[in-house]
Protein backbone atom coordinates (compact mmCIF):
# COMPACT_ATOMS: atom_id res chain seq x y z
CA UNK A 1 0.00 0.00 0.00
CA UNK A 2 2.75 2.29 1.07
CA UNK A 3 4.97 1.19 -1.84
CA UNK A 4 2.16 2.37 -4.19
CA UNK A 5 1.54 5.48 -2.66
CA UNK A 6 5.03 6.40 -3.00
CA UNK A 7 5.17 5.46 -6.79
CA UNK A 8 2.72 8.49 -7.43
CA UNK A 9 4.44 10.49 -5.11
CA UNK A 10 7.77 9.50 -7.05
CA UNK A 11 6.03 10.22 -11.02
CA UNK A 12 4.36 13.37 -9.82
CA UNK A 13 7.84 14.75 -8.27
CA UNK A 14 9.49 13.79 -11.77
CA UNK A 15 6.69 15.67 -13.57
CA UNK A 16 7.23 18.32 -11.25
CA UNK A 17 10.76 18.49 -11.62
CA UNK A 18 10.70 18.80 -15.66
CA UNK A 19 7.93 21.29 -15.43
CA UNK A 20 10.22 23.63 -13.50
CA UNK A 21 7.81 23.42 -10.60
CA UNK A 22 10.01 22.79 -8.41
CA UNK A 23 12.45 25.59 -9.37
CA UNK A 24 9.50 27.98 -9.34
CA UNK A 25 8.53 27.77 -6.30
CA UNK A 26 12.04 27.46 -4.67
CA UNK A 27 12.98 30.87 -6.45
CA UNK A 28 9.72 33.08 -6.05
CA UNK A 29 9.75 32.09 -2.20
CA UNK A 30 13.64 32.63 -1.88
CA UNK A 31 13.42 35.86 -3.78
CA UNK A 32 10.46 37.24 -2.29
CA UNK A 33 11.57 36.05 1.43
CA UNK A 34 14.93 37.99 0.77
CA UNK A 35 13.53 41.30 -0.24
CA UNK A 36 11.18 41.25 2.57
CA UNK A 37 14.28 40.47 4.74
CA UNK A 38 16.28 43.47 3.57
CA UNK A 39 13.59 46.00 3.61
CA UNK A 40 12.37 44.49 6.91
CA UNK A 41 15.31 45.58 8.77
CA UNK A 42 14.35 49.26 8.86
CA UNK A 43 11.59 49.05 12.24
CA UNK A 44 14.25 46.46 14.72
CA UNK A 45 15.01 48.99 16.72
CA UNK A 46 11.57 50.90 17.24
CA UNK A 47 10.07 47.93 18.32
CA UNK A 48 12.53 46.01 20.44
CA UNK A 49 12.20 42.75 19.31
CA UNK A 50 15.17 40.68 18.08
CA UNK A 51 15.76 41.35 14.04
CA UNK A 52 14.53 37.71 13.13
CA UNK A 53 10.89 37.94 14.98
CA UNK A 54 10.39 41.05 12.95
CA UNK A 55 11.12 39.14 9.83
CA UNK A 56 9.32 36.55 10.64
CA UNK A 57 6.66 38.91 11.44
CA UNK A 58 6.98 39.90 7.34
CA UNK A 59 7.52 36.74 6.36
CA UNK A 60 4.35 35.44 7.97
CA UNK A 61 2.13 38.44 5.82
CA UNK A 62 4.24 37.15 2.92
CA UNK A 63 3.61 33.77 3.20
CA UNK A 64 -0.29 34.02 3.67
CA UNK A 65 -0.36 35.37 -0.26
CA UNK A 66 2.38 33.28 -1.44
CA UNK A 67 1.78 29.54 0.43
CA UNK A 68 -1.79 29.06 -0.98
CA UNK A 69 -0.80 30.77 -4.42
CA UNK A 70 2.41 28.25 -4.99
CA UNK A 71 -0.19 25.43 -3.39
CA UNK A 72 -3.14 25.97 -5.77
CA UNK A 73 -0.67 26.24 -8.76
CA UNK A 74 0.29 22.80 -8.00
CA UNK A 75 -2.88 21.66 -7.36
CA UNK A 76 -4.81 22.52 -9.87
CA UNK A 77 -3.95 20.29 -12.75
CA UNK A 78 -4.08 17.24 -10.68
CA UNK A 79 -7.27 15.79 -11.47
CA UNK A 80 -8.40 17.88 -14.65
CA UNK A 81 -5.01 17.29 -16.15
CA UNK A 82 -5.50 13.79 -15.72
CA UNK A 83 -9.02 13.61 -17.36
CA UNK A 84 -8.24 16.04 -20.49
CA UNK A 85 -4.78 14.38 -20.95
CA UNK A 86 -7.07 10.54 -21.17
CA UNK A 87 -4.52 9.82 -18.71
CA UNK A 88 -7.29 8.90 -16.00
CA UNK A 89 -9.26 5.91 -17.32
CA UNK A 90 -5.84 3.70 -17.60
CA UNK A 91 -4.70 4.87 -14.13
CA UNK A 92 -7.95 4.12 -12.64
CA UNK A 93 -7.95 0.55 -14.23
CA UNK A 94 -4.75 -0.88 -12.02
CA UNK A 95 -5.04 -2.04 -8.32
CA UNK A 96 -4.76 1.36 -6.33
CA UNK A 97 -6.91 2.86 -4.86
CA UNK A 98 -8.13 6.88 -5.40
CA UNK A 99 -7.12 7.82 -2.21
CA UNK A 100 -4.04 6.31 -2.27
CA UNK A 101 -3.61 8.14 -5.80
CA UNK A 102 -4.42 11.30 -4.25
CA UNK A 103 -2.08 10.71 -0.70
CA UNK A 104 0.68 10.10 -3.41
CA UNK A 105 -0.11 13.44 -5.18
CA UNK A 106 -0.26 15.27 -1.85
CA UNK A 107 3.24 13.65 -0.88
CA UNK A 108 5.27 15.15 -3.66
CA UNK A 109 3.42 18.83 -3.72
CA UNK A 110 3.66 18.60 -0.06
CA UNK A 111 7.47 18.09 -0.31
CA UNK A 112 7.88 20.40 -2.78
CA UNK A 113 5.69 23.52 -0.79
CA UNK A 114 8.41 22.31 1.96
CA UNK A 115 11.34 22.70 0.33
CA UNK A 116 10.40 26.05 -1.02
CA UNK A 117 9.18 27.44 2.43
CA UNK A 118 12.78 25.85 3.41
CA UNK A 119 14.64 27.76 1.13
CA UNK A 120 12.93 30.71 1.69
CA UNK A 121 13.13 30.65 5.69
CA UNK A 122 16.51 29.66 5.60
CA UNK A 123 17.89 32.57 3.15
CA UNK A 124 15.57 35.14 5.38
CA UNK A 125 16.62 33.61 8.49
CA UNK A 126 20.41 33.37 7.51
CA UNK A 127 20.56 36.88 6.81
CA UNK A 128 18.96 38.20 9.78
CA UNK A 129 21.18 36.12 12.17
CA UNK A 130 24.36 36.97 10.25
CA UNK A 131 23.30 41.07 11.00
CA UNK A 132 22.71 40.45 14.29
CA UNK A 133 23.37 37.44 16.74
CA UNK A 134 20.89 38.30 19.08
CA UNK A 135 18.54 37.14 16.51
CA UNK A 136 19.02 33.54 17.23
CA UNK A 137 16.45 34.23 19.89
CA UNK A 138 13.91 34.18 17.19
CA UNK A 139 14.00 30.65 15.71
CA UNK A 140 11.17 29.34 17.70
CA UNK A 141 9.10 31.85 15.66
CA UNK A 142 10.56 30.66 12.65
CA UNK A 143 10.07 26.89 13.06
CA UNK A 144 6.23 27.98 14.35
CA UNK A 145 6.23 29.89 11.38
CA UNK A 146 7.43 27.21 9.20
CA UNK A 147 5.21 24.34 10.09
CA UNK A 148 1.95 26.63 9.98
CA UNK A 149 3.14 27.41 6.70
CA UNK A 150 3.15 23.62 5.84
CA UNK A 151 -0.38 23.03 7.18
CA UNK A 152 -1.43 26.39 5.03
CA UNK A 153 -0.25 25.01 2.30
CA UNK A 154 -1.89 21.44 2.67
CA UNK A 155 -4.74 23.13 3.28
CA UNK A 156 -4.71 24.54 0.08
CA UNK A 157 -3.76 21.79 -2.50
CA UNK A 158 -6.88 19.85 -0.55
CA UNK A 159 -8.37 23.05 -2.13
CA UNK A 160 -6.97 22.27 -5.25
CA UNK A 161 -7.76 18.60 -5.22
CA UNK A 162 -11.12 19.23 -4.77
CA UNK A 163 -12.00 21.95 -7.73
CA UNK A 164 -9.79 20.72 -10.38
CA UNK A 165 -12.04 17.16 -9.98
CA UNK A 166 -15.10 19.07 -9.82
CA UNK A 167 -13.99 21.51 -12.35
CA UNK A 168 -13.23 18.76 -15.36
CA UNK A 169 -11.45 20.71 -17.20
CA UNK A 170 -7.89 22.18 -16.88
CA UNK A 171 -8.59 25.60 -18.28
CA UNK A 172 -11.38 25.68 -15.98
CA UNK A 173 -9.81 25.05 -12.75
CA UNK A 174 -7.11 27.40 -13.18
CA UNK A 175 -9.57 30.25 -13.77
CA UNK A 176 -11.38 28.60 -10.26
CA UNK A 177 -8.06 28.19 -8.36
CA UNK A 178 -7.28 32.00 -9.06
CA UNK A 179 -10.64 33.17 -7.92
CA UNK A 180 -10.29 30.81 -4.87
CA UNK A 181 -7.13 32.42 -3.65
CA UNK A 182 -8.87 36.04 -4.77
CA UNK A 183 -11.41 35.58 -2.63
CA UNK A 184 -9.43 33.74 0.40
CA UNK A 185 -6.69 35.88 0.79
CA UNK A 186 -7.37 39.39 -0.68
CA UNK A 187 -11.74 39.88 -1.16
CA UNK A 188 -12.20 38.25 2.42
CA UNK A 189 -10.12 40.44 4.35
CA UNK A 190 -11.05 43.85 2.18
CA UNK A 191 -14.93 42.72 2.89
CA UNK A 192 -14.36 42.02 6.34
CA UNK A 193 -12.23 45.46 7.10
CA UNK A 194 -15.36 47.08 4.99
CA UNK A 195 -17.63 45.81 7.38
CA UNK A 196 -15.81 46.76 10.59
CA UNK A 197 -15.84 50.07 9.39
CA UNK A 198 -19.36 50.22 8.38
CA UNK A 199 -20.36 48.52 11.61
CA UNK A 200 -17.96 50.61 14.21
CA UNK A 201 -17.67 48.81 16.79
CA UNK A 202 -20.95 46.83 16.62
CA UNK A 203 -22.09 43.16 17.35
CA UNK A 204 -20.40 42.28 14.11
CA UNK A 205 -17.27 43.78 14.84
CA UNK A 206 -17.23 41.64 18.37
CA UNK A 207 -18.89 38.38 17.32
CA UNK A 208 -19.01 37.85 13.72
CA UNK A 209 -15.61 39.43 13.06
CA UNK A 210 -13.48 36.82 15.17
CA UNK A 211 -15.05 33.63 14.13
CA UNK A 212 -14.93 35.03 10.25
CA UNK A 213 -11.45 35.19 10.87
CA UNK A 214 -11.37 31.51 11.77
CA UNK A 215 -13.34 30.03 9.47
CA UNK A 216 -10.70 31.75 6.80
CA UNK A 217 -7.66 29.20 6.83
CA UNK A 218 -4.81 32.10 5.78
CA UNK A 219 -6.55 34.71 8.04
CA UNK A 220 -6.06 32.17 10.98
CA UNK A 221 -2.65 31.51 9.90
CA UNK A 222 -1.58 35.25 10.09
CA UNK A 223 -3.24 35.40 13.25
CA UNK A 224 -2.09 32.14 15.57
CA UNK A 225 1.59 33.17 14.31
CA UNK A 226 1.35 36.72 14.84
CA UNK A 227 -0.53 36.26 18.31
CA UNK A 228 2.30 33.59 19.39
CA UNK A 229 4.94 36.00 18.52
CA UNK A 230 3.12 38.46 20.02
CA UNK A 231 4.46 40.23 16.88
CA UNK A 232 1.10 42.44 16.10
CA UNK A 233 2.53 45.52 16.24
CA UNK A 234 4.98 44.79 13.44
CA UNK A 235 1.92 43.88 11.10
CA UNK A 236 -1.28 45.69 9.99
CA UNK A 237 -4.49 45.44 8.48
CA UNK A 238 -7.05 42.25 9.68
CA UNK A 239 -3.99 40.83 12.05
CA UNK A 240 -3.58 43.39 14.09
CA UNK A 241 -7.29 43.93 14.89
CA UNK A 242 -7.70 40.78 16.34
CA UNK A 243 -5.96 40.01 18.78
CA UNK A 244 -8.87 39.28 21.25
CA UNK A 245 -8.93 35.47 19.99
CA UNK A 246 -7.24 32.89 21.85
CA UNK A 247 -4.58 31.28 20.42
CA UNK A 248 -5.91 27.62 20.58
CA UNK A 249 -8.74 28.74 18.85
CA UNK A 250 -6.39 30.28 15.92
CA UNK A 251 -4.71 26.72 16.31
CA UNK A 252 -7.37 24.33 16.01
CA UNK A 253 -8.15 26.69 12.72
CA UNK A 254 -5.22 25.75 11.13
CA UNK A 255 -5.22 22.09 12.57
CA UNK A 256 -8.60 21.33 11.17
CA UNK A 257 -8.33 23.17 7.55
CA UNK A 258 -6.02 20.54 5.99
CA UNK A 259 -8.07 17.62 7.39
CA UNK A 260 -11.37 19.52 5.99
CA UNK A 261 -10.07 20.29 2.57
CA UNK A 262 -8.54 16.84 1.98
CA UNK A 263 -11.67 15.31 2.98
CA UNK A 264 -13.39 17.37 0.48
CA UNK A 265 -10.73 16.91 -2.26
CA UNK A 266 -11.01 12.79 -1.34
CA UNK A 267 -15.17 13.36 -1.95
CA UNK A 268 -14.40 14.96 -5.02
CA UNK A 269 -12.57 12.93 -6.61
CA UNK A 270 -14.81 10.24 -6.18
CA UNK A 271 -17.33 11.59 -8.03
CA UNK A 272 -14.88 11.68 -11.20
CA UNK A 273 -16.47 9.21 -13.41
CA UNK A 274 -13.52 8.33 -16.22
CA UNK B 1 -12.00 -24.39 -16.40
CA UNK B 2 -14.00 -21.41 -15.22
CA UNK B 3 -14.18 -18.57 -18.00
CA UNK B 4 -12.47 -15.37 -17.17
CA UNK B 5 -15.23 -13.07 -18.37
CA UNK B 6 -19.20 -13.58 -18.02
CA UNK B 7 -21.26 -11.12 -19.01
CA UNK B 8 -25.56 -11.75 -19.68
CA UNK B 9 -27.55 -9.50 -20.19
CA UNK B 10 -26.14 -6.45 -20.04
CA UNK B 11 -27.66 -3.06 -20.58
CA UNK B 12 -26.14 0.21 -20.56
CA UNK B 13 -27.58 3.54 -21.08
CA UNK B 14 -26.78 7.05 -20.56
CA UNK B 15 -29.49 9.72 -19.83
CA UNK B 16 -31.92 7.48 -21.33
CA UNK B 17 -29.84 6.71 -24.48
CA UNK B 18 -29.29 2.95 -25.17
CA UNK B 19 -25.43 2.19 -25.05
CA UNK B 20 -25.92 -1.55 -25.12
CA UNK B 21 -28.12 -3.54 -24.82
CA UNK B 22 -28.71 -7.41 -23.74
CA UNK B 23 -25.75 -7.84 -24.76
CA UNK B 24 -24.08 -11.33 -23.74
CA UNK B 25 -20.48 -12.84 -23.93
CA UNK B 26 -18.24 -15.44 -22.58
CA UNK B 27 -14.37 -15.27 -22.31
CA UNK B 28 -12.32 -18.84 -21.48
CA UNK B 29 -8.55 -18.84 -20.63
CA UNK B 30 -6.56 -18.59 -23.17
CA UNK B 31 -8.94 -17.02 -25.77
CA UNK B 32 -8.77 -14.31 -28.39
CA UNK B 33 -11.59 -12.36 -29.11
CA UNK B 34 -11.97 -9.68 -31.20
CA UNK B 35 -14.99 -7.01 -30.59
CA UNK B 36 -15.94 -5.24 -33.67
CA UNK B 37 -18.38 -2.65 -35.13
CA UNK B 38 -18.88 0.93 -36.53
CA UNK B 39 -17.41 4.19 -33.58
CA UNK B 40 -20.28 4.09 -31.25
CA UNK B 41 -21.30 0.83 -31.72
CA UNK B 42 -20.63 0.47 -28.02
CA UNK B 43 -17.28 -1.21 -28.05
CA UNK B 44 -15.81 1.17 -25.72
CA UNK B 45 -18.42 1.04 -23.33
CA UNK B 46 -18.54 -2.35 -23.19
CA UNK B 47 -14.73 -2.25 -22.26
CA UNK B 48 -15.08 0.17 -19.39
CA UNK B 49 -17.91 -1.98 -17.98
CA UNK B 50 -15.59 -4.78 -17.83
CA UNK B 51 -12.91 -2.69 -16.51
CA UNK B 52 -15.04 -1.37 -13.95
CA UNK B 53 -14.76 2.26 -14.93
CA UNK B 54 -18.27 2.46 -16.02
CA UNK B 55 -21.51 1.39 -13.93
CA UNK B 56 -23.78 -1.19 -15.93
CA UNK B 57 -27.46 -0.08 -16.13
CA UNK B 58 -28.47 -4.01 -15.83
CA UNK B 59 -27.59 -7.44 -16.53
CA UNK B 60 -24.71 -9.31 -14.66
CA UNK B 61 -20.93 -9.34 -15.20
CA UNK B 62 -18.05 -11.32 -13.79
CA UNK B 63 -14.72 -10.58 -13.97
CA UNK B 64 -12.07 -13.30 -12.88
CA UNK B 65 -14.98 -14.66 -10.04
CA UNK B 66 -15.56 -10.67 -8.87
CA UNK B 67 -17.35 -8.02 -9.74
CA UNK B 68 -15.79 -5.33 -12.47
CA UNK B 69 -13.17 -3.28 -10.64
CA UNK B 70 -12.69 -5.09 -7.33
CA UNK B 71 -8.92 -4.87 -6.35
CA UNK B 72 -8.44 -8.48 -6.57
CA UNK B 73 -9.50 -8.24 -10.88
CA UNK B 74 -7.61 -5.17 -11.22
CA UNK B 75 -4.85 -7.18 -10.40
CA UNK B 76 -5.26 -9.74 -13.09
CA UNK B 77 -6.83 -7.03 -15.65
CA UNK B 78 -4.61 -5.04 -17.52
CA UNK B 79 -6.20 -2.10 -20.36
CA UNK B 80 -5.00 -0.63 -23.46
CA UNK B 81 -7.50 2.16 -23.89
CA UNK B 82 -8.59 3.75 -27.33
CA UNK B 83 -5.81 6.79 -28.25
CA UNK B 84 -3.72 5.94 -25.37
CA UNK B 85 -2.40 9.11 -23.59
CA UNK B 86 0.57 9.20 -20.72
CA UNK B 87 2.02 12.54 -19.33
CA UNK B 88 4.27 14.36 -21.61
CA UNK B 89 7.29 15.40 -19.67
CA UNK B 90 8.04 11.72 -18.10
CA UNK B 91 10.26 9.57 -20.27
CA UNK B 92 8.92 5.63 -21.56
CA UNK B 93 11.21 4.08 -18.55
CA UNK B 94 9.94 6.54 -16.20
CA UNK B 95 6.21 5.81 -17.13
CA UNK B 96 6.68 1.75 -17.01
CA UNK B 97 8.53 1.95 -13.76
CA UNK B 98 5.40 3.54 -12.45
CA UNK B 99 3.36 1.69 -13.79
CA UNK B 100 4.85 -1.41 -12.04
CA UNK B 101 5.39 -0.16 -8.88
CA UNK B 102 1.82 0.56 -8.57
CA UNK B 103 1.25 -3.63 -9.64
CA UNK B 104 3.57 -4.02 -7.27
CA UNK B 105 6.21 -5.27 -8.91
CA UNK B 106 9.99 -4.52 -8.91
CA UNK B 107 10.40 -1.71 -11.74
CA UNK B 108 13.94 -2.73 -12.51
CA UNK B 109 12.02 -4.70 -15.24
CA UNK B 110 10.70 -1.45 -16.93
CA UNK B 111 13.89 -1.90 -19.62
CA UNK B 112 13.12 -5.24 -20.73
CA UNK B 113 9.48 -4.69 -21.25
CA UNK B 114 9.98 -1.50 -23.41
CA UNK B 115 12.49 -4.12 -24.81
CA UNK B 116 9.51 -6.02 -26.18
CA UNK B 117 7.51 -3.68 -27.92
CA UNK B 118 10.76 -2.15 -29.25
CA UNK B 119 10.69 0.66 -27.41
CA UNK B 120 14.54 0.61 -25.59
CA UNK B 121 16.18 2.60 -27.83
CA UNK B 122 13.88 5.39 -26.61
CA UNK B 123 13.39 4.90 -23.32
CA UNK B 124 15.26 7.35 -21.67
CA UNK B 125 13.19 10.14 -23.86
CA UNK B 126 10.04 11.87 -22.77
CA UNK B 127 7.06 10.43 -24.50
CA UNK B 128 6.14 14.14 -25.19
CA UNK B 129 8.84 13.55 -28.26
CA UNK B 130 7.42 9.90 -28.98
CA UNK B 131 5.17 9.20 -31.87
CA UNK B 132 1.98 8.04 -31.92
CA UNK B 133 3.00 4.48 -32.86
CA UNK B 134 5.14 4.97 -30.31
CA UNK B 135 2.81 5.86 -27.56
CA UNK B 136 0.63 3.13 -28.39
CA UNK B 137 4.38 0.93 -27.92
CA UNK B 138 4.31 2.16 -24.31
CA UNK B 139 0.84 1.49 -24.31
CA UNK B 140 1.04 -1.94 -24.94
CA UNK B 141 4.00 -2.50 -22.97
CA UNK B 142 2.12 -1.78 -19.79
CA UNK B 143 -0.30 -3.88 -20.84
CA UNK B 144 1.94 -6.67 -20.82
CA UNK B 145 3.24 -6.13 -17.18
CA UNK B 146 2.83 -8.83 -14.53
CA UNK B 147 1.24 -11.55 -17.08
CA UNK B 148 -2.31 -10.47 -17.06
CA UNK B 149 -5.16 -13.08 -16.93
CA UNK B 150 -7.34 -10.85 -18.89
CA UNK B 151 -6.08 -8.18 -21.43
CA UNK B 152 -8.99 -5.54 -22.70
CA UNK B 153 -7.14 -3.90 -25.58
CA UNK B 154 -9.27 -1.41 -27.07
CA UNK B 155 -8.25 -0.46 -30.64
CA UNK B 156 -4.03 -1.83 -30.22
CA UNK B 157 -3.15 -1.72 -33.46
CA UNK B 158 -3.74 1.94 -34.49
CA UNK B 159 -1.26 3.85 -35.11
CA UNK B 160 0.99 0.78 -36.07
CA UNK B 161 2.66 -0.25 -38.95
CA UNK B 162 2.13 -3.49 -40.56
CA UNK B 163 5.34 -5.03 -39.55
CA UNK B 164 4.52 -3.89 -35.83
CA UNK B 165 1.26 -5.14 -36.11
CA UNK B 166 2.45 -8.33 -37.07
CA UNK B 167 4.91 -8.27 -33.85
CA UNK B 168 1.96 -7.14 -31.64
CA UNK B 169 0.04 -10.32 -32.68
CA UNK B 170 3.04 -12.71 -31.88
CA UNK B 171 3.29 -11.20 -28.51
CA UNK B 172 -0.49 -11.73 -27.91
CA UNK B 173 -0.05 -15.12 -29.23
CA UNK B 174 2.56 -15.74 -26.72
CA UNK B 175 0.24 -14.44 -24.02
CA UNK B 176 -2.73 -16.79 -25.28
CA UNK B 177 -0.39 -19.60 -24.82
CA UNK B 178 -0.07 -18.89 -21.72
CA UNK B 179 -3.22 -18.76 -20.60
CA UNK B 180 -4.75 -14.85 -20.67
CA UNK B 181 -7.92 -14.33 -22.02
CA UNK B 182 -7.59 -11.78 -24.77
CA UNK B 183 -10.86 -9.27 -25.73
CA UNK B 184 -9.76 -6.58 -28.30
CA UNK B 185 -11.57 -4.05 -30.42
CA UNK B 186 -10.99 -3.18 -34.35
CA UNK B 187 -12.37 -1.92 -37.10
CA UNK B 188 -11.09 -3.83 -39.71
CA UNK B 189 -12.24 -7.73 -39.70
CA UNK B 190 -9.44 -8.10 -42.57
CA UNK B 191 -7.08 -7.39 -39.55
CA UNK B 192 -7.99 -9.75 -36.98
CA UNK B 193 -9.31 -12.48 -39.05
CA UNK B 194 -6.50 -15.02 -38.92
CA UNK B 195 -5.36 -13.44 -35.03
CA UNK B 196 -8.50 -14.38 -33.11
CA UNK B 197 -10.17 -17.23 -32.47
CA UNK B 198 -13.61 -15.88 -32.34
CA UNK B 199 -15.26 -12.49 -33.51
CA UNK B 200 -17.97 -10.79 -31.94
CA UNK B 201 -19.83 -7.83 -34.06
CA UNK B 202 -21.64 -4.98 -32.11
CA UNK B 203 -23.88 -2.82 -33.89
CA UNK B 204 -26.02 0.26 -31.81
CA UNK B 205 -25.31 -1.59 -28.78
CA UNK B 206 -26.19 -4.85 -29.71
CA UNK B 207 -24.43 -8.53 -30.50
CA UNK B 208 -25.16 -8.84 -33.92
CA UNK B 209 -23.19 -11.97 -34.21
CA UNK B 210 -20.77 -14.28 -32.73
CA UNK B 211 -18.68 -17.22 -34.07
CA UNK B 212 -15.57 -17.90 -36.04
CA UNK B 213 -15.23 -16.02 -39.42
CA UNK B 214 -16.37 -19.65 -41.01
CA UNK B 215 -19.52 -19.25 -38.78
CA UNK B 216 -19.90 -16.00 -39.56
CA UNK B 217 -19.50 -16.39 -43.22
CA UNK B 218 -22.53 -19.41 -43.25
CA UNK B 219 -24.48 -17.31 -41.62
CA UNK B 220 -24.70 -14.47 -43.70
CA UNK B 221 -25.05 -16.74 -46.69
CA UNK B 222 -23.62 -14.09 -48.96
CA UNK B 223 -23.70 -15.12 -52.90
CA UNK B 224 -20.31 -16.33 -54.73
CA UNK B 225 -19.28 -14.77 -57.30
CA UNK B 226 -17.51 -17.01 -60.57
CA UNK B 227 -15.87 -16.01 -63.49
CA UNK B 228 -15.49 -17.54 -66.26
CA UNK B 229 -12.73 -16.78 -68.50
CA UNK B 230 -13.59 -18.51 -71.93
CA UNK B 231 -10.59 -20.60 -74.34
CA UNK B 232 -10.94 -18.64 -77.95
CA UNK B 233 -13.27 -16.72 -77.39
CA UNK B 234 -16.23 -18.80 -77.07
CA UNK B 235 -19.65 -17.24 -76.00
CA UNK B 236 -20.40 -19.08 -72.96
CA UNK B 237 -23.32 -17.14 -72.19
CA UNK B 238 -25.29 -19.64 -74.16
CA UNK B 239 -23.59 -23.11 -71.99
CA UNK B 240 -24.40 -21.16 -68.65
CA UNK B 241 -27.74 -19.69 -68.05
CA UNK B 242 -28.09 -17.50 -65.38
CA UNK B 243 -24.68 -15.36 -66.21
CA UNK B 244 -23.77 -12.26 -67.16
CA UNK B 245 -21.32 -10.59 -69.20
CA UNK B 246 -17.99 -9.57 -67.43
CA UNK B 247 -14.50 -8.82 -68.15
CA UNK B 248 -14.23 -10.60 -71.15
CA UNK B 249 -15.83 -13.68 -69.76
CA UNK B 250 -19.03 -14.50 -67.86
CA UNK B 251 -19.87 -14.43 -64.48
CA UNK B 252 -22.07 -16.55 -62.33
CA UNK B 253 -23.43 -14.87 -59.06
CA UNK B 254 -25.15 -17.60 -56.60
CA UNK B 255 -25.47 -18.98 -53.08
CA UNK B 256 -22.90 -20.78 -51.35
CA UNK B 257 -25.25 -24.19 -51.52
CA UNK B 258 -25.16 -23.95 -55.03
CA UNK B 259 -21.62 -23.54 -55.27
CA UNK B 260 -20.66 -26.97 -55.95
CA UNK B 261 -23.54 -27.70 -58.78
CA UNK B 262 -22.25 -24.59 -60.36
CA UNK B 263 -18.79 -25.67 -60.61
CA UNK B 264 -19.86 -29.18 -62.07
CA UNK B 265 -21.48 -26.97 -64.55
CA UNK B 266 -18.70 -24.96 -65.53
CA UNK B 267 -16.26 -28.12 -65.75
CA UNK B 268 -18.54 -29.82 -67.79
CA UNK B 269 -17.66 -27.27 -70.64
CA UNK B 270 -14.22 -29.10 -70.51
CA UNK B 271 -12.00 -27.46 -73.18
CA UNK B 272 -14.35 -24.19 -73.73
CA UNK B 273 -13.07 -22.89 -70.64
CA UNK B 274 -9.82 -21.18 -70.34
CA UNK B 275 -9.97 -20.13 -66.75
CA UNK B 276 -11.96 -20.27 -63.33
CA UNK B 277 -12.04 -17.83 -60.71
CA UNK B 278 -13.87 -18.48 -57.45
CA UNK B 279 -14.57 -15.23 -55.49
CA UNK B 280 -15.80 -15.92 -52.35
CA UNK B 281 -17.65 -12.72 -50.39
CA UNK B 282 -15.29 -10.53 -48.65
CA UNK B 283 -14.35 -10.03 -45.02
CA UNK B 284 -15.65 -6.29 -45.06
CA UNK B 285 -18.87 -7.67 -46.94
CA UNK B 286 -19.61 -9.83 -44.45
CA UNK B 287 -18.70 -7.67 -41.62
CA UNK B 288 -20.83 -4.60 -43.17
CA UNK B 289 -23.62 -7.35 -44.03
CA UNK B 290 -24.05 -7.84 -40.11
CA UNK B 291 -23.20 -4.61 -38.84
CA UNK B 292 -25.47 -2.37 -41.43
CA UNK B 293 -28.20 -4.66 -40.56
CA UNK B 294 -29.45 -2.70 -37.76
CA UNK B 295 -30.84 0.17 -39.53
CA UNK B 296 -27.29 1.44 -40.67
Amino acid sequence: MIARILATTRTEIHIARRNRWVLIAVLLMVVFSLVLSAAGSAPTGALGADRLSVVVASLTSLSVYLVPLVALLMSFDAVAGEVERGTLPLLLTYPVARWQILTGKLLAHTAILILAIGAGYVAAAGIAIATDPAAVSGLGALWRLTWTSVLLGATFLGIGYALSSLSRRVSGAAGVAIGVWLGFVVLYDLGLLAAIVADDGGFFTTHIFPAALLANPADAFRLFNLTAADASGAASGVGGAALAIPLWQSLTSILVWPLLSLGLAAWAFRKVEP
Amino acid sequence: MTSTLTISQLTKSFGGVSALSEVSLGLSPGERVALLGHNGAGKSTLMKIILGLVAPTGGEISVCGAAPGHPSVRAQVAYLPENVAFHPALTGLEQTSYYMRLRGLNPSGAMAMLDRVGLAGAAKRRIGTYSKGMRQRVGLAQALIGHPSLLILDEPTSGLDPVSRRDFYELLDGLAATGASILLSSHALTEVEARTDRLLILSGGRMVAEGTLADLRRKAALPVVMHVTPRNGYDLMADLPGATRSNGGVQITCAQEEKLANLARIVALNDKVADLEVIPPSLEDIYSHFSRRDGQ
